[in-house]
């Protein structure tokens, strides 16, 4: 692998070098590298059970990895779970079922982390909180309950709930995927505009338009490992591997 | 600021197909079989009540003090007038009832403000219930520092009951929790103890942990040191109902959704925090009707410390049935143990339904 020569690298934010991991004897991720830069914007993308999930779920620790190094803004975690808190609080997330706390109002789950984990006043956190949800643009649902809210008003305010944390990379794992169609693109101007101002984002999503117009790198996986790199445009027009023009017909046809 | 709104409750339908006409048609003469059953069952009750009503209220004798004042003919309430004082307090001396009727004051008046809306510093008065009350219910009920003692084997009746269940409940709470979510542990060895205890406890009956408590424990003692029957029969209570509330706690853990716990560690909760932020208010609430049940469960079994000798209630109101001047008025005594056993009984039962209804914002897996 030809990464070493990247390892120095201090606008890194994210290093994935030579990552294994098995659940069992199932060998799910084989030597994965992967540099991720300040304001960087990944895709990753390949078919179902290649392992997407865990790569991006190893960034924050949801997972364990047996092998290789995962450091996340300088911090590697190693053994020492203090760490895994430090990485946490810096690196959002946002799930395919959205996972908002029920027994909150949409405002509570706003606040819950910057109040907790960053010791910030309520006062405080309620204003970042509503400033957030403007700019996902439902302020007016601040005291309803999720269970009250779209799909698509849902996973807006996770995403909302991600950025009161002001964290410096954002991790999506197919955000779009259990919306029903006419709430993707609500969610999916959400994600551009954030993408536009600049957030670090690595995103696990088949919605090749946003890839197109956002990523500047798109990632294909199959079985565990990484086949193909590129930007957008080469991914799409000219991809290498076999594997790839499979998943690229089968997608673009779908 | 967060205001919590309430839930629009679904409409109900409009009263023309709720009438009293169709829900009579609907309900009991929908078919031939139904009309026959509810024939069968009016019969029934017209059998039943009429004499049930007349002998516990018409014939019956409510003034006197004495057996004589009794005619025989109904219900002789007489009795029960004239020991209710016993029957709610035991042999606890007249002169200082008021203590324990202060003791319970108390406890109501702190606990109804928990269950107004926007009262603030609910959590420091929970905490304040858990932790201070206690102390102060020790001084009131038993005395010792200056106020005068009243020894527990004087301590009876419907206070005994309430103490007895009273501290179960309170005192299996956070142990319960505790052991749930011990069970759940990724930590082998916690794990392990938890399960094991839980299973302990659970494979005994309540009267073999008394009987072991009274009976047992002071055997394993050392020469001379005594602790008090009515204490150890409170421990063996708490840990005996905490194993219990810790299956209905973890029956709620498990219908959390992985996702609760994913995304509670993944924006930086500790793990205290997220169990006690994100994962245990919506697990307790799932176990309200588990718990509630063990609770009722718990205030009904409490009367087995009549095998130990303590005198709850129901053995309080046996040894009165016993009392020569009182012969052969044992179907009032138990009627009055199960009227007071039901009101208890049903309050909780209802107060869970309240409770759950409260905390549904809507939100169905
Ligand atoms: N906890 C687990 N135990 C065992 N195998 C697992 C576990 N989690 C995931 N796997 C397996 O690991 C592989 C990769 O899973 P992963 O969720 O990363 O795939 P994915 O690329 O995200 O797929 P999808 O598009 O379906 O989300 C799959 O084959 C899956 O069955
Ligand atoms: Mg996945």
């Amino acid at each position: 692998m030809n990464t070493t020569t990247r390892l120095d690298n201090s606008e890194d934010i994210v290093i994935m070098r030579n990552v294994n991991k098995w659940y069992g004897n199932f060998h799910v991720l084989k030597d994965i590298n992967l540099n991720v830069k300040k304001g960087e914007r990944i895709v990753i993308c390949g078919p179902s059970g290649s392992g997407k999930s865990t790569v991006i779920r190893c960034i924050n620790h949801l997972e364990e990895h047996q092998e290789g190094e995962i450091i996340v803004d300088g911090i590697e975690v190693g053994n020492d779970v203090k760490l895994i808190h430090q990485v946490r609080r810096e690196v959002g997330m946002c799930f395919q079922h959205f996972n908002l706390f029920p027994h909150l109002t949409i405002l509570d789950n706003l606040t819950l982390a910057p109040i907790w984990v960053r010791n910030m006043p309520k006062k405080e956190a309620e204003e970042i909180a509503m400033k957030y949800l403007e700019r996902v643009r439902i302020p007016e649902q601040a005291n309803k309950y999720p269970g009250q809210l779209s799909g698509g008003q849902q996973q807006r305010v996770a995403i909302a709930r991600s950025l009161c944390m002001n964290p410096k990379v954002m991790l999506f794992d197919e955000p779009t995927s259990a919306l029903d169609p006419e709430m993707i693109s609500e969610v999916l101007d959400v994600m551009v505009e954030l993408a536009e101002g600049g957030m670090t984002m690595i995103c696990v999503t088949h919605e090749m338009g946003f890839a197109k117009r956002v990523a500047d790198r798109v990632i294909f996986m199959d079985a565990g490992q990484i086949i193909e790199e590129s930007e957008p445009e080469e991914f799409f027009n000219n991809p290498k591997s076999e594997r790839t023009k499979l998943f690229l017909s089968q997608i673009i046809q779908h | 600021m967060a205001t919590s709104e309430q839930m629009i409750p679904d409409r109900a339908p409009p009263i023309t197909q709720i009438g009293p006409i169709a829900w009579l048609r609907e309900n009991l003469f929908s078919g031939p079989l139904n009309t026959l059953l509810t024939i069968a069952a009016f019969y029934f009750l017209y059998l039943v009540i009429p004499p049930v009503f007349e002998w516990m209220f018409l014939d019956a004798n409510w003034q006197g003090t004495t057996r004589n004042d009794c005619t025989r003919d109904g219900a002789c309430w007489v009795f029960i007038i004239q020991r209710f004082e016993q029957f709610m307090y035991g042999f606890y001396p007249e002169d200082l009832r008021w203590r324990p009727n202060l003791a319970g004051i108390l406890l109501v008046l702190l606990i109804i403000p928990l269950f107004l809306k926007r009262v603030p510093y609910k959590g420091w008065l929970a905490l304040f219930i858990l932790l201070v009350y206690p102390v102060i219910a020790y001084f009131l009920l038993h005395g010792g520092a200056g106020i005068e003692e009243v020894d527990t084997s004087k301590w009876g009746g419907l206070m005994l009951t309430l103490v007895l269940s009273i501290f179960g409940i309170v005192a299996a709470l956070p142990i319960g929790i505790l052991l749930a979510l011990g069970r759940r542990s990724s930590m082998p060895i916690i794990r392990a103890v938890s399960t094991v205890y839980i299973e302990l406890w659970r494979g005994a009956p309540l009267i073999t942990i008394l009987f072991m408590s009274s009976v047992m424990l002071p055997l394993f003692l050392p020469e001379g040191m005594d602790i008090d029957k009515l204490a150890r029969a409170m421990v063996g209570i708490a840990l005996f109902q905490s194993a219990y509330v810790a299956e209905a706690v973890r029956g709620g853990l498990q219908a959390i959704p992985k996702g609760q716990y994913e995304a509670a560690s993944a924006m930086g909760l500790t793990y205290w925090q997220s169990m006690r932020l994100v994962i245990l208010p919506q697990a307790l609430k799932l176990s309200i009707p588990g718990m509630v049940n063990t609770f009722i469960e718990l205030f009904k079994d409490t009367s087995l410390v009549l095998i130990i000798g303590l005198f709850d209630l129901l053995s309080i109101i046996q040894q009165a049935n016993a009392d020569p001047n009182w012969l052969g008025f044992d179907t009032e005594g138990y009627i009055f143990a199960a009227l007071v056993y039901w009101i208890f009984c049903f309050g909780m039962s209802r107060y869970s339904l309240a409770l759950e209804r409260k905390l549904d914002t809507g939100h169905r897996n």
